[in-house]
This record gives C-alpha cells, structure tokens and sequence, in this order.
C-alpha cells in the first residue's frame, strides 16, 4: 500500500509524516509521532479524550484524516504549557483537583482552552454544554466547571 | 466575578475540620502526579511502545450463545506479517474447584480460563474465541477475517428470571446451585443461593401495623471507564516476561497470568500504566493472557488495546437484577422486619455481587428481623466485574425505595424515619457482625440540617434522600520508605493510583515522619519492588496504604533513632523523634543538637548503610462508610425527561486525609449514580446481542446533564486506622439510585420499580396514569 506524505505544523513546529489512507489523525499522532497525549476511547467522536484543535477549532482527531492536515496547523496538549509554565487553565485543573485517573484530562483542557479563546466570560451554563462532548467518568464534573470558570476570571485579571 | 469567587470559596476554604496537630493530613496539597497528568506526559496503558513490537487483535463470537465446533487458524496464519495466533488450545484447563479470593470478588480459574478464551462454548456475544498478532493493526485485523470458525448456534437467555425458569437454555449443562440443602438433583442456570439475617420475620411482621411489598426490575450496566483495557507483553526466549498493563492491581494481574501461562509467578514482572478508570472493572484479567501468550510464540512485544465496542460487548459490566423486597412498620414508625429475595445475572460465569447485596441492603438499619436472599443465576452476557460497592447499589436501590413509601405511608418524614430505624455502634448488622463506631446517625443528622434539605422546592419539583452502606476492605500491602543521601525521601507503594491515591499516601507518610511533604516523593513500584499487594479495589488503598506507610515511618523512625544514639553514644531510649528530628531525652536532655533527616542521611555510610523503612501487613480493621444523598428533579412531562436540580452528598470518611479528592468521590459516584438511575442500560436484540455498544447510544452523564454536586464529608474516625480514614470511594454510588427514584416519586406521584428511569419509561408511566 502506497503511504501518502504529509507536510503539516503541530504543535507550532514543522511535522512531516508517511500514513495510510485509512488512518487518522489520532492513530498518527499516537502511534507514528508518539504524542501519546491525545487519548482514544471511543474512535467514535463520543467521548472527547481525543480533542486537538486543526487551525484552531475544536476537533476530534479520531474524526479526522491524517492526510487532512496537509498544510493545515494542529494542536494538541503537548503544545499547551510554554516551557516550564503551564497554562492557566492546567494549573486551575491541579488547584481544583479537576482530575481523579486523568485519562479525559488532557481532551478537557483543550476544549476548555477553545472554549476560552472564543468566549473569555462564559457561564456555568456555557461551559456545561461547551464541554459536554468530553466524557469524564470519574469527577461528575463539578470540579471541572469550577476550574474552568476560575481560570477564565483569572484571566480576565 | 462573584459568582466565581463564591464558587472558589465554597470549595477551597471551608470543611476544614483540620486537627491542628496535624501539618499535611486534612490539607488540600498539591498532587504527585498533577502536572503529568495536565501536560498529556502521563503514560496509561495504551501509551508504551517496544521496539519490534506486534499488534494483537481478538476474534469475537458474534452469537450469544453456540458450540464450537472447530477453529481453523491456517488461513490466517498463512498471512504474511502474522506472526502469531492463540485459541482454547493454547490455554490450561483448570477444574472446577481452582478457587480463590481477590479483592471482592472470588476467582475461579476453570471460569477464568474459559472466560478470556471460549473453550466448548461462546458463551456471549463478544466473548474472545481467537487472537493473533501481526506487524501492524491492519493486518491483524485482516488475519481475523481469515479465521474459520464452525459454529452451532444453541439457543440463549439474558433476562434473570428467564434464565432461572425451568427449561430454560443451560449456560453450563452440568451446574448444580450451591448452597441449597439437599443439593438439586437437576442442573440449572443458578449458580448459588446465598442467605442472611437473623431474628424472627413472622414475628416481626405480626408485630407491624403497614407492611409494603414491592418488586423492582433493573438493567445491567457498564462501568464506564474512559480508558479501554490495554496492555503490552514482552516475552523473552529464556521464559522470563515484562507485562505493562491498565489494571487495579498489577500483583494479581500477575498471579492470574502466571496461573494461566503456567509459569513462575516470580518470572513474570508487571509494571501498571496510569489508570484510566476502573471502578472495579479492572481487577480482572482479559487481553493480559493473550497478549502474553502471542508474545511467547513470536518472541517479540504484542501489544493489545480494545477498541470501545470490545470494552462494552466483552468486558465489565455489572449485573442486572430482579428484586422483591418487604417491609413492615409499626404505626410510630419502627421497623419490625425487613425482607429481601434479590436475584442477580452473572453473566456466563458464577460470580455476580449478589452475595454483598444480600449483606448490605439493610444495612443501615438496625432490625431485630431480617433475612435476605440471593440468587447468582448464570446468563449469555460477559462475566460480571465488581462495580464500585459491588451489589450494594441494586440491593439498597430496592430497600430504600420501599423504606421510603413507608414513611410515606406513615406520614413520617423520610429521614426522621431512617433516624428512628438507623444502625449505630453496637448494633447487630443485617449480615452478622455487630457495628463499631460508625456514622450512619451522624450523616442523616447532616442531611435533616442541611440547607439543601431545608430549602423549599420549586413547583413541580420533587426531593428525594436515601441511605447507603459499603462494608470497605482492607488486605495485604506492602510500602517502602528509602532514605536518599540528601535527606530526601523516595516512597514506594504497590497499589494503583485511580484517583489521587499518591497524594493521600505521601501526606500521610510525610505526617508520620514529620517532614516537610516535598521531601518526600512516591512512586508506584512494578511487582518486582515489593511484597505483595492487593489491587486498588474495596476503597482500600487510602486506608490500608496508610497503615502500610505509617509502619514504613515507623521502621525508619527506629532506625533513625538508632543512628543518632549511636552517634552521640547514648541508649536508644533517650532518643526520641520529633518534628522530623532525632532528640537527645531524659538525662542527654538539650546535649546534643537535634538531628534531621539530612543530618543522618548524609553520613548513613559510616553510621551503618542505606536507611530503609519497610512495612509488609495484611491490613484489618476497615471501618464501613455510610451515606445519605439528598437529590432534587424536574420531571418534563411531555418528554418524560428527568433531570437533576440539586444534588448533596453526605458521608462519613473517618477522616479525609485530602478532602478534594474525598469530595471527588463523593461528586463522582454521584454522578455515576445518575447515569445508572435515569438512562444507562445495556439493549439486546432477540438473538442476544448488544444494541448499544458505544457512548453514543450508551448514554452515560454529559457535562450538561448534572448541577454541581454538594458535599459534606462528616469524620466519625476508625479507631483502627492510625489518622481515623474510612475507604470513601464506593459508598457514594449506593444511595443515588434510590434516592433519584424516591425524588421521581415525590414529584409525579409515581413510583417507579424499573431503572434506568429513562424518558421512554417515564413517559409511559405518565401517560398510563392520565
């Protein structure tokens, strides 16, 4: 089978890879590039584990081909602490204890991050149904919301 | 902003009910493995690759039920880049009476075997009947297709009371029920009857002035988990093997793959991933065996990870259950006896939690007449794992709704009635031993003075309460303390951290040392670190790790002693240790400057070598948990949509060593509690299969689906254990069922006897009554 060659940027940095037609963006980023941050639990969409951002909208990489991002800019959450600083929202999430096993983790917190970028003010309403693609079984959520809501007024200042 | 801050406040700064002689138990600190875990840097089972490594893929039987004829593998061997195939062939029977305890749940290794590899029959659909490693998933997948199997499909039975019928399709011909006296003389589906209680029933009914009876209907369901089982084997020529798996207790993983390979357990060494989730699902072995099994053939690594649709058709889940339950009261609202015949699926192996449901469904009561009844009855579903206070929440979900129409009926306020009824120390418990100090009082006390209680409802709403009990177990655990030559401290546990266990173990080990609790770094050793631990299961580890730690501190305590006595050439016994300090006492009294951690560590070398603080012990003692959750729901009417308003949580934890993460198992089980009351269930189609395999049609709680849940933790402290903890983690998802039902009841008039109380089923309802 002929793998096709991909030229894309991840994580602000240049990425080239060789894939199969088939497969997606969350089996490269996991299996070829070893950015085993991206979790899969469902394959299906459903539970958000998977969550990365593709020119910075919200996706689920289990949704997408690896061959579409052929020029296209992914991010996952290897790309969201800066250096040694984590973002706010992952220093929240510790603060509030907004993890137990934290498999769902690192899916919450980019699409917390999305949800931010676009709506720094958001309600504990809005926040519910932003976040209500990522599946968490241990929290019940609560905690979760609460980090979020804290971080976004901390960074409004 | 203020909204925010009230939030922040309400989680941050109150319920402290600190003992200020304690510097880290009761804080709030920040968690070992927190930043791994927000970076995406944290490995779980499906995160480790190995050079040269194969991909596994299991062939699952498509029918509910069928004889196995024959299995031709050659076709897909024959495939190039398939390295490996494994059948029935390939693993050890074992006979009938290979039994043994672990955690709370019993293995019986002739089930087990024919459980991870369908030997004379597929007993369900998704059960494993073939497994092949390959180069890569795409040719794995490929060789599966390849595989000939000669099925006789033979009829089936899922339904509990279907497969207790006489005539019934026999899931293993030759069963004779234990525990029936003189032993049935034909086979059945029913695995064992199991009885509690004590006391007269007739006596006691005679005495009641209400007696209610009802039968109660329920779902399986699935534990959940977001991490799929996964794991990576890695044998080597000389028979010696390295296993990394997702499990809750990587010791047993490792004794059942011994067991099931027939080797040494010695030569099998298992590191455990991160978890992703568990509750109870992965105290048992599925991929681990075969995994390891094509790895010995191919002398290379295999690695294996279900896809979703294998974790619902194959693995878990917990059973679902028919429950008749009766209960008598006097007038003023004491009862006078309490009687419950729960009968549980097993699914194709014995084995289901009917046994603690039978103990624990009256048992926040203190009751001179009792007797419960448990049936294990054997269907065409995946053998049922422990859930999270396996059984509890069926048994008390049936109790508690019936305790509830009573006060009803008596016009006694639900927990002024549960108050007058409640379980307290000394009381004789519905299943034998008699209770030590427990908090059964203290949390319905909470809960009649609690705001949420006291608010009034809005029009349409309905309120429901309901007690739970989970028994918690302690167990064998091991936990080293080693002395780093900067004074630093390297902690090593052998339990599983599912949810911020590291956290409350290090606190407590830096608590009893006296240090600060930086200094002191956990890890979680792989099963050649330690003695023998049991898995993280029975809400066990915060309470039996602590008292494994404690020793360990304790033994290096004696030896840091030793080291300063000896360095100020003075007996033992005038040295003492305290604030993480040797001190010179009694007659050497302020003549030698105290010594620390760093003091000792540096000259270890000359005062004797390493500095090793052990602890290996079967821990007892565990003290039981009781909760009370009070809900509030909105019933649409015209969908028949239920959803939570308002939601507390009250339980006793003896004492919270980190009570964030206490009140996150409090808030989860919650929730969990949720998904099982109002939509989660497993639907088969008439031929036995699954329906709904996926988090699209098996619906568990959204973000959007839930209010904040409230908590109180309420500490009435174990005596046994040296900082008062309790196991916290299974207790909060007993009461939710119940209590979402009573509310339902409150709010429509209705009572419901069937869960999930799905919108489909509540609107029925509605409709029916007009």
């Amino acid at each position: 089978m002929t793998r096709e060659h991909i030229t894309t940027t991840i994580n602000g940095d240049p990425v080239e890879f060789l894939c199969d037609a088939e497969q997606t963006l969350l089996d490269v980023l996991r299996d070829e590039l070893r950015l085993t941050g991206s979790k899969e639990g469902c394959a299906s969409g459903d539970c958000g584990a998977c969550s990365v951002t593709l020119d910075g909208r919200l996706v689920c990489a289990c949704l997408v081909l690896a061959a579409e991002v052929e020029g296209h800019e992914v991010t996952t959450i290897e790309g969201m602490a800066v250096g040694d600083q984590l973002h706010p929202l992952q220093q929240k999430f510790l603060d509030h204890a907004a993890l137990q096993c934290g498999v769902c983790t690192p899916g919450f917190l980019v699409a917390a991050k999305a949800l931010l970028d676009r709506n720094s003010n958001p309600t504990e309403t809005e926040v519910r149904f932003w976040l209500a693609g990522n599946l968490c079984r241990c929290t019940g959520y609560d905690k979760i919301v609460r980090a979020v809501l804290d971080t976004a007024a901390e960074m409004r200042g | 902003m203020a909204a925010v801050e009230k939030i922040f406040n309400d989680t941050i700064t109150d319920r402290e009910t600190q003992d200020k002689t304690l510097k880290w138990v009761g804080t709030r600190a920040p968690r070992p493995d927190g930043v791994d875990k927000v970076t995406g840097r944290a490995k779980f089972g499906a995160d480790t690759y190995l050079p040269n490594m194969l991909y596994g893929k299991v062939l699952r039987s498509p029918h509910a039920h069928a004889r196995i004829r024959s299995i031709d593998m050659s076709r897909a061997l024959a495939l190039p880049g398939v390295k490996a195939g494994v059948t029935r062939d390939d693993f050890p029977d074992y006979p009938a009476g290979a039994v043994q305890p672990a955690g709370e749940m019993v293995i019986n290794y002739r089930d087990m075997t024919r459980n991870i590899m369908a030997r004379e029959k597929a007993l369900y659909e998704g059960h494993a009947v073939a497994a092949v490693a390959a180069v890569n998933e795409r040719v794995a997948r490929q060789a599966l297709s390849l595989i000939e199997v000669d099925y006789e499909v033979l009829p089936h039975v899922i339904d509990v009371e279907e497969a207790m019928k006489p005539g019934a399709p026999l899931v293993r011909e030759d069963l004779i029920t234990e525990g029936v006296e003189p032993a049935p003389e034909e086979p059945s589906n029913i695995a064992k009857r199991v009885e509690f209680g004590h006391g007269d029933l007739d006596l006691g009914f005679s005495k009641a002035d209400v007696i209610i009876e009802r039968s109660f209907k329920t779902q399986p369901v699935h534990q959940g988990y977001i991490e799929p089982h996964a794991c990576l084997a890695s044998f080597s020529e000389d028979g010696q093997a390295e296993l990394w798996c997702s499990t809750q207790g990587h010791y047993v993983a490792r004794g059942h793959c011994a067991k099931l390979l027939q080797m040494d357990v010695s030569k099998l060494r298992v590191t455990c991933s991160e978890i992703g989730g568990g509750f109870g699902g992965k105290t048992v072995v599925y991929l681990e065996p075969l995994a390891l099994a094509l790895s010995r053939k191919a002398c290379q690594p295999v690695k294996m990870v279900m896809t979703r649709d294998e974790v619902f058709r194959a693995s878990g889940p917990t059973s679902g259950a028919s429950m008749d339950v009766r209960i008598g009261a006097t007038k003023d609202g004491r009862i006078t006896a309490g009687e419950a015949v729960l009968k549980f699926q097993a699914g194709a192996f014995g084995g289901s939690p009917v046994p603690a449901a039978a103990q624990c469904a009256f048992a926040p009561y203190d009751l001179d007449n009792v007797k419960t009844i448990g049936f294990d009855v054997l269907c065409n579903r995946p053998k049922v794992a422990a859930y999270r206070a396996p059984g509890a929440p069926l048994g008390e979900y049936a109790v508690e709704s019936v305790v509830d129409e009573l006060a009803k009926t008596l016009e006694i306020d639900p927990l002024e009635f549960r108050l007058k009824n409640a379980a307290k120390e000394g009381s004789d418990s519905s299943y034998g031993p008699k209770f030590g100090p427990i908090g059964c009082v203290e949390t319905l006390e909470t809960a009649q003075n609690h705001d949420h209680y006291l608010s009034t409802l809005k029009p349409g709403q309905g309120r429901g309460v309901a007690s739970g009990y989970w028994f918690n177990i302690g167990g064998q655990t091991s936990a080293t303390l080693n002395l780093c030559e900067d004074g630093s401290v390297a902690l090593v546990v052998g339990t599983p951290d599912i949810g911020g266990s590291r956290a409350s173990l290090t606190m407590m080990a830096a608590e009893s040392l006296g240090v600060e609790l930086d200094k002191v770094r956990p890890l979680i050793g792989d099963t050649s670190a330690l003695g023998y631990n049991m898995l993280t299961g029975g809400s066990r580890v915060t309470f039996a790790g602590g008292i494994a730690v404690h020793g360990a501190a304790e033994d290096m305590i004696k030896q840091l002693r030793e080291r300063a006595a000896a360095t100020w050439d003075v007996p033992i016994d005038d040295v003492e240790w305290h604030g993480g300090q040797a001190v010179a006492v009694n007659g050497y009294k302020d003549q030698e400057d105290p010594m620390g951690l760093l003091d000792i560590a540096k000259d270890m070398a000359k005062s004797g070598g390493p500095i090793v603080g052990r602890c290996s012990t079967n821990a007892q003692g565990a003290g039981p948990s009781f909760g009370c959750h009070i809900v509030d729901v909105d019933v649409d009417k015209e969908t028949g949509k239920v959803s939570v308003a308002r939601y507390t949580v009250i339980q006793d934890a003896g004492k919270a060593v980190h009570p964030s993460y206490v009140e996150g198992q409090y808030q989860g089980g919650a929730v969990q509690g949720i998904g099982w009351a109002l939509n989660e269930e497993y639907i088969y189609d008439e031929n036995g299969k699954v329906e709904n395999a996926g988090f699209l049609d098996y619906r568990v709680p959204v973000c959007s689906d839930v209010p904040m849940i409230d908590t109180v933790i309420v500490e009435v402290p174990n005596p046994t254990h040296p900082y008062g903890v309790r196991g916290v983690g299974e207790t909060p998802l007993v009461p939710p069922l119940a209590a979402i039902s009573n509310a339902v009841e409150n709010a429509l008039d209705i009572r419901f006897t069937e869960l999930p109380m799905s919108p489909p089923r509540v609107l029925a309802a509605i409709e029916s009554v007009g």
